[in-house]
């Protein structure tokens, strides 16, 4: 874990973030039929549904994971996803310091 | 009358709205940097087609957050005649100034050809030009034009009488066929509930000299520069 005081002097915690975008349910997904299409044409057999979309990784600074989830809520609805034509799911976890990865 | 056309980075039709209101049609034209929060007094935006910010992300998805777009939202929000081209438009729908949003084409094909639309109605500052039903020929130049939009959306737009443009083959009927990239309701164009806002994939602005090999998108500048005149500007 790395801690840090912020100027509230609230720990603050850093969290990787992870935003996965995929077209929304019930709209057509175009890129996903092709991929689909091309494993099927592969010989792959009982390939289901593919969905074809983004993933959006950063780090966050937080005072916890609710906040933290909270703010990258914000982000997706305002930026990060486009809830007309896209879905998106949110995972936030404490980043790996440099020793844990050491 | 001025007619303010904005600049994002990776706007490529700029020029050509410059010169279809400068040159074809002798009217007064400006660069709006997006940079700036400074419409110069322009009485009409155009927002041009182009790839702003490289289609990072979505289409529009950037330049809808560009520093002049607080200006360009609070000008349509008043009424001002707002034109979104290709790129324009999906920064429109990004900006949520009209609903829906447009996707990647079907058929996964950048797709760049004249097709035929059909003006669906006239009283908008971008169609006032034109007669009902007129058949346009103009190019269109996109890989994500498919407009697309919730159920409700897409009844309250016909309803309401908001689509104002509609792929359509050499008869006017808007069959599949004619639809170039799986728009709902072959639609090409719209407009937002106060109808002072007009988004479209197709480009006008190639389309205004027979050296282009049409040159019915001269209509959408009239059109826009009489209402620039309407406004008082």
């Amino acid at each position: 874990m790395s801690w840090r005081i912020s100027r509230q002097e609230a720990p603050i915690t850093i969290f990787a973030v992870d935003v996965r975008i995929t077209p929304r349910s019930g709209i057509l997904d175009p890129v996903g039929e092709t991929i689909g299409r091309a494993l099927a044409d592969l010989g792959y057999e009982g390939v289901g549904r593919v969905h074809a979309g983004r993933l959006i990784s950063f780090e966050l600074e937080a005072t916890d994971a609710d906040s933290a989830r909270a703010t990258v809520t914000e982000m997706c609805e305002k930026l990060i996803a486009n809830p007309v034509i896209e879905d998106y799911a949110i995972r936030v976890r404490p980043a790996a310091t440099e020793a844990e990865i050491a | 009358m001025k007619i303010g056309i904005v600049r994002f980075p990776g706007s490529n039709c700029d020029e050509d709205c410059h010169r279809a209101v400068s040159e074809v049609l002798q009217g007064e034209a400006t660069f709006l940097w997006h940079k700036t929060h400074d419409l110069q007094d322009a009485d009409v935006i155009i927002l041009p087609g182009g790839f702003s910010y490289g289609d990072y992300l979505r289409a529009g998805a950037i330049a809808r957050f560009s520093p002049i777009m607080r200006e360009v939202i609070e000008f349509a929000n008043g009424g001002g005649p707002v034109l979104g081209v290709c790129n324009g438009f999906q920064v429109l729908c990004e900006a949520r100034l009209l609903p829906g949003a447009l996707m990647r084409n079907q058929d996964l094909r950048f797709h760049c050809h004249p097709v035929r639309v059909r003006v669906e109605h006239t009283d908008t500052p971008f169609t006032s030009a034109y007669e009902a039903g007129r058949v346009l020929t103009m190019p269109i130049a996109h890989g994500e034009g498919q407009f697309v939009a919730q159920a409700d959306t897409l009844r309250d737009l016909e309803e309401s009488r908001r689509v104002i443009f509609r792929y359509v083959d050499a008869s006017g009927e808007p069959t599949a066929e004619a639809n170039p990239n799986g728009s709902a309701n072959n639609i090409a164009g719209i407009c937002s509930a106060g109808r002072n806002v007009v988004g479209l994939m197709p480009h006008p602005e190639r389309a205004v000299s027979e050296l282009l090999s049409s040159e019915d998108g001269i209509g959408v500048f009239r059109s826009a520069l009489a209402a620039g005149v309407g406004a008082g500007g």
